[in-house]
């Protein structure tokens, strides 16, 4: 479905997620951000970029491999983004949130 | 005389065994399959044990039997891989390869989850994914008396991603039966945002968990076991009480891959979606739970997988370039429990959705509905597991890659 964001129709699902990434942008990043009650700030650029890098090589996401990263500390992690950090950072990067096969 | 090269006999070695033997020529190529243990395991039992609906010998058999006379079989440890030398150590002798395959596959690490391995450690604490440990949970579950029963993943991915979601299905069942389903709370914990993740499926199934009372912990990233209070701890200090813990550890590939160097930080190794390469090094292959591709850790895979890497594997041999059609294929039995199961078929494009499998109208199987034909189906298939799967005979009408025949596309998103 489409969902005006920035001034722009992005496609989404039925959550909010963006199905094509190619549309995501810094201004977009930030208009969803702030739908999720999250101001970006340098350390929220960065744990984004890291989870970008991990969707385009198709590795998987998971609090724990997060952490082994050292990209940031877990407890800084829920603190940047707030209620369920996995699937709040993921909408704002604009890759899928963590799934299992059903 | 060239060498092939197969490290690991469970599913996806075996069943590698069985389709190259016939297929590279004799008289060109030696093929040895390598593990280091004796048995081999219809992993799928593993479910049905600590119920007491499969008995100890339906889920295990000597491996050997299993792979065709003109492979070599050794049962030895593997100690390390070579990839710059195209060799293998094992524990007292040493193997040189024109091609390996690497089918290694993974296993629970309870070790990586603090407190996992403390005092309630096969007390009040197991496992269901490994033989021991759905043995020592049936022989649990068949005198206890009751109370809080939490059934936990710690982290993705683990191998067979809906099998938690299965026990908690079946335990509904299990009690229900016993007469004693009011004195338990069945209570399911994932680190993902829902017990479903795909909206059709959420959608299609959501119906299970009211009916069956199972309650719902999500976003739930465990950082350890408190074992004196008895409770799972995240990371932000949220605590989940249990009387009985069924938990789903860190799942890692095998360790030879860490020590060889070849894996990522979970022992899985990088590898190619559609050809099954390794991503590393052209002469090395790898199927089954040890890759790291987006596909589920499942045997449906493992066999798909087969499929396409044995043409890879001869193609290679031959000096041709590599076929990228291993898409991601998937097809599996859920039990749901009262003798329903449902059946979903899916890719790494295509969730899972309502239809017929595999003839479309006819069936007989229903994808994504549950039904007593269904469960029959996943109960039969332990006999093909053993007698047609893992000797590489093709299942009829159902091909490596997922078909679109018979898939009904009626579950409609918000709009």
């Amino acid at each position: 479905m489409k969902k005006i964001i920035a001034n722009r129709e992005i496609d989404v699902n039925e959550e909010g997620y963006l199905l094509e990434f190619s549309q995501w942008n810094r201004e977009i990043c930030e208009c969803i951000a702030g739908e999720c009650d999250v101001i970006m700030t340098e350390k929220h650029w960065e744990v984004i970029e890291f989870l970008q890098d991990k969707h385009h090589k198709e590795e998987p996401l998971s609090i724990r491999g997060i952490k082994k990263s050292g990209v940031i500390n877990i407890k800084e992690f829920y603190a940047l983004f707030p209620g369920g950090p996995l699937k709040k950072s993921t909408l704002i990067a604009g890759i899928p949130k963590p799934k299992s096969c059903i | 005389m060239k060498n092939l090269v197969i490290l690991g006999a469970g599913t996806a070695g075996t069943m590698m065994a069985n389709h190259l033997v016939n297929k590279l020529p004799k008289k060109e190529w030696e093929i040895t399959i390598v593990d280091q243990y004796k048995t081999h395991y219809y992993q799928p039992g593993f479910l049905f044990l600590p119920f007491d609906t499969y008995t100890e010998d339906q889920v295990k058999k000597e491996g050997k039997r299993f792979i065709p006379k003109g492979v070599k079989y050794i049962q030895k440890k593997i100690n390390q891989i070579f990839p710059e030398t195209n060799n293998v150590e094992l524990e007292d002798e040493s193997l040189n390869y024109d091609i390996l395959i690497v089918a290694t596959g993974s296993k629970i690490a309870p070790d990586e989850t603090d407190g996992l391995l403390g005092s309630l450690w096969k007390k009040d604490i197991f496992d269901f994914y490994t033989y021991e440990g759905a043995l020592a949970l049936r022989n649990k579950l068949r005198d206890w008396p009751g109370g809080k029963l939490v059934v936990h993943i710690t982290e993705m991915p683990i191998k067979c991603p809906v099998a938690p979601l299965e026990f908690a299905f079946l335990a509904d069942s299990y009690f229900k039966k016993k007469g004693m389903r009011n004195k338990v709370e069945i209570t399911y914990v994932t680190p993902l945002d829902g017990a479903f993740t795909k909206p059709t499926c959420t959608k299609a199934l959501n119906y299970l968990l009211e009916e069956k009372q199972i309650k719902i912990e999500t976003d739930f990233a465990i950082m350890e076991v408190d074992n004196e209070k008895k409770a799972i701890v995240d990371y932000v200090d949220k605590e989940i009480p249990f009387d009985l813990l069924v938990t789903v550890p860190t799942n890692m590939g095998d360790e030879v891959i860490e020590r060889s160097g070849l894996g990522d930080d979970l022992n899985f190794i990088p590898t190619h979606k559609h050809t099954l390469q390794s991503k590393a090094h052209d002469n090395i292959f790898v199927i089954g739970d040890a890759t790291n591709v987006p596909a589920s850790k499942a045997g449906s895979v493992a066999h798909f997988q087969a499929e396409t890497l044995t043409d890879n594997i001869i193609l290679h041999a031959q000096g041709y370039s590599l076929k990228e059609e291993f898409d991601g294929h998937a097809n599996c039995f859920i039990e749901t429990g009262d003798n329903k199961a449902l059946l979903i078929d899916f890719n790494y494009d295509q969730e899972p959705v309502h239809g017929t499998f595999p003839f479309a109208k006819i069936g007989p199987l229903r994808l994504l509905k549950e039904s007593v034909f269904n469960h029959w189906g996943k109960l039969a298939f332990r006999w093909i597991y053993w007698h047609m799967l893992l000797k590489g005979i093709p299942i009829p009408f159902v091909g490596r890659n997922m078909s679109f025949k018979g898939k009904i596309f009626d579950i409609k998103a918000k709009v």
